[in-house]
C-alpha cells in the first residue's frame, strides 16, 4: 500500500516535470522555428516602408539599443551610489529599512504603472520620445540595481573594512579600494538582469517612448518617438499587412535569444566572480 | 621607562552597557604588553580605544582620556588617519584583502600616498622581512593573498602593519586562530618586533603573556585589576582575584 502511494507520488511529481519541460521546450520551439526563417539580411538592415509596403526592423533594433544604453547609464551610478550611501554612510537604521522595504515593494509592481506615470511626467515633459522613455525604465530598474547592490556590499566581509581602516584608510577610500571591488558581481549580475528586462519591456515604453519606426541617430533618437523590438512585435502582431504577422515572430525569435544570451551571461559572470573569490 | 600611550581614567559604554570602568594604565615604548582576563572583561575593547577603532561602532561613547605621545587622541579635530599610521593593528583573525601579496603590503603606503614603484617595492620588501615571511613569498608577490595558509596570512597582516611604519602595534588575540606552529612563528615575531616597535597584545593564552610580554594587565569584568612586570604578575599577584585567574580557578 504504501509503496504504491510512493509510486503514485513520485509518478505525479515526474509527470509536472515533463509537463513543465515541455512546454519550456514547445514554446521555444515554437517561436524559433516560426521566427527563424522569417530572418533576413533585409528585414534587419531596412526601415519599414508604408510606400512600398514593406517592413524592416533596424530602427526598433537601434532604439532598443539607444533606449538600453542611456538608461543603463544613468540607472547604474544612481543605484549603486544610493546603494552605497545607504550601506555605508546613512546611521538612521530604521529609515534605511523604510527605503529597503519600499523598493522591494516597488519592484514587484506592474510596469504599466511605471509607464502611466512616466507618460504623466515625462512626457508630459519631453513629448512622446526615447529619453522619456529610458527615464521610465531608470526608475523602474532603480529598485532593481539598488536592492542587488545592497545585498553584495552585505556580503563584504567587516574585516576587511576593519583591515582597511586599521591602515589609516579614510572611508571613501576604504569603500573605492574594498568595498566596492568586492561587490562587482553583483552589481553586474543585477545590471545584466536588468537589461533583460528593459529588453522585454512593453508596458511602460508604449506611451512613453513611442511607437514610430523611423531610422534615427542616438542624439536625434532621444528626442523623437521610437519604438523597440518589443513594442515593435506588440504592433506588428496585430496590424493588418503583408510581412507584419512574420516580422512579429522574427522579433520573438531575436527577443528570445537575446534573452538566453542574457541569462547565460549572467550566469557566467557569476561563476566567474565565484571561482575567483575560491 | 618612558609610556608611550596612557590612558586616564577611560570609560566606554555600548549604548547603555559599561565596558571599561576609569581604566588607568601606562603602556612603555619598545617593550609588550599583554592583556589578559576572560571572555568579555573589557581587554579587547580596552585595545580598540588605543587607535580609535571603537569609533566603527555605532553608540559606543567614550570618557577619560587615552594620551599617545602626550596628545589626547580623542580631543575634537584629532586626525584618526593620523594616529591610525602611529598605532597600527593586527586583527584576530588574519584579515588579508583579496588582492596580491604584494598589493596587500602597499596597500598603507599607497594609503598614506607613497609613490614610485622603485620606493613601493623598497618598502614591501622590508616590510616583508620584518614580518619574517619574505622568503616564503618572495617568488609569488602577485599572486592573490588568499591562497596562503592561515599562518602565513596572519604574518602577511603584521607586514601590512609594518609597511606604514607605526610606532605601536596593537594585536587582537593574533594567535588564536592559528596552528601550535604559525603560533610560535608569530610569538618570535612578536620578541624580534619588540625591538624597534611597541606592541600591545590581547591574549587568552596565560602562557603565551608569560613567554613573550614585559608587562602584563588583567581585565575583569571591565575594570583593570592589576598591571605589573609580567613576572611579578604571575608570580605575585597583588590582587586575589589576579591570582584565581592565572591559576586557572575561574575564566
Amino acid at each position: 500500500m504504501r509503496k504504491a502511494k510512493d509510486a503514485l507520488r513520485m509518478g505525479a511529481m515526474g509527470l509536472s516535470t515533463l509537463f513543465t519541460c515541455t512546454l519550456a521546450v514547445a514554446l521555444m520551439g515554437y517561436v524559433l522555428a516560426k521566427g527563424l526563417p522569417q530572418l533576413s539580411w533585409a528585414l534587419l538592415t531596412t526601415a519599414p516602408s508604408y510606400l512600398e509596403d514593406t517592413v524592416g526592423i533596424l530602427p526598433d533594433i537601434l532604439n532598443t539599443l539607444y533606449l538600453i544604453l542611456t538608461a543603463v547609464v544613468i540607472v547604474l551610478p544612481l543605484g549603486v551610489g544610493a546603494a552605497v550611501y545607504l550601506n555605508e554612510y546613512a546611521t538612521n537604521k530604521k529609515l534605511v529599512s523604510v527605503i529597503e522595504y519600499a523598493a522591494e515593494t516597488l519592484s514587484g509592481i506592474p510596469s504599466i504603472i511605471y509607464g502611466l506615470v512616466g507618460m504623466l511626467v515625462f512626457s508630459n515633459l519631453l513629448g512622446s520620445c526615447l529619453l522619456a522613455g529610458a527615464l521610465t525604465l531608470v526608475v523602474m530598474n532603480l529598485p532593481t540595481i539598488l536592492r542587488t547592490t545592497q545585498e553584495s556590499l552585505k556580503t563584504v566581509p567587516q574585516s576587511y573594512r576593519e583591515g582597511a581602516f586599521g591602515l589609516g584608510a579614510g572611508k571613501w577610500r576604504v569603500i573605492r579600494t574594498v568595498v566596492l571591488p568586492g561587490c562587482v558581481d553583483g552589481v553586474v549580475t543585477g545590471c545584466i538582469l536588468s537589461v533583460g528586462r528593459m529588453l522585454g519591456e512593453t508596458a511602460a515604453l508604449l506611451y512613453t517612448a513611442g511607437f514610430a519606426h523611423t531610422l534615427n541617430g542616438f542624439f536625434s533618437g532621444m528626442s523623437s518617438s521610437g519604438a523597440t523590438l518589443s513594442v515593435a512585435l506588440y504592433v506588428y502582431a496585430k496590424e493588418p499587412g503583408p510581412g507584419r504577422q512574420e516580422a512579429a515572430f522574427a522579433i520573438a525569435a531575436i527577443l528570445l535569444l537575446l534573452t538566453l544570451g542574457i541569462d547565460l551571461a549572467a550566469v557566467l559572470v557569476k561563476r566567474q566572480f565565484q571561482r575567483r573569490h575560491l | 621607562m618612558n609610556p608611550i600611550l596612557t590612558s586616564h581614567d577611560l570609560c566606554l559604554w555600548y549604548g547603555q552597557t559599561q565596558a571599561l570602568k576609569n581604566i588607568s594604565l601606562d603602556i612603555p615604548e619598545r617593550s609588550i604588553t599583554a592583556l589578559i582576563g576572560p571572555s568579555g572583561c573589557g581587554k579587547s575593547t580596552f585595545l580598540k580605544t588605543l587607535n580609535r577603532m571603537n569609533d566603527l561602532i555605532p553608540g559606543v561613547k567614550i570618557t577619560g582620556e587615552v594620551r599617545y605621545r602626550g596628545e589626547d587622541i580623542y580631543a575634537p579635530g584629532q586626525d584618526v588617519s593620523a594616529l591610525r599610521r602611529e598605532v597600527g593593528m593586527v586583527f584576530q583573525k588574519p584579515n588579508p584583502f583579496p588582492m596580491s601579496i604584494y598589493d596587500n603590503v602597499a596597500y598603507g603606503p599607497r594609503t598614506h600616498r607613497v609613490k614610485g614603484r622603485a620606493k613601493l617595492d623598497e618598502i614591501v620588501e622590508q616590510a616583508l622581512r620584518g614580518a619574517a615571511i619574505w622568503d616564503e613569498v618572495k617568488d609569488r608577490l602577485r599572486k592573490n593573498a588568499l591562497g596562503l595558509s592561515g599562518g602565513q596570512q596572519q604574518r602577511l597582516c603584521i607586514a601590512r602593519a609594518l609597511a606604514v611604519e607605526p610606532k605601536v602595534l596593537l594585536m587582537d588575540e593574533p594567535t588564536s586562530a592559528l596552528d601550535p606552529i604559525s603560533t610560535s612563528r608569530v610569538e618570535e615575531l612578536a620578541l624580534e618586533l619588540k625591538e624597534r616597535y611597541t606592541i600591545v597584545i590581547v591574549t587568552h593564552n596565560m602562557q603565551q603573556a608569560l613567554r613573550i610580554s614585559d608587562r602584563t594587565a588583567f581585565f575583569l569584568l571591565g575594570e583593570l585589576v592589576e598591571a605589573g612586570a609580567t613576572e611579578d604578575v604571575f608570580s605575585q599577584p597583588r590582587d586575589k582575584r589576579t591570582e584565581d585567574y592565572i591559576t586557572g580557578r575561574f575564566g
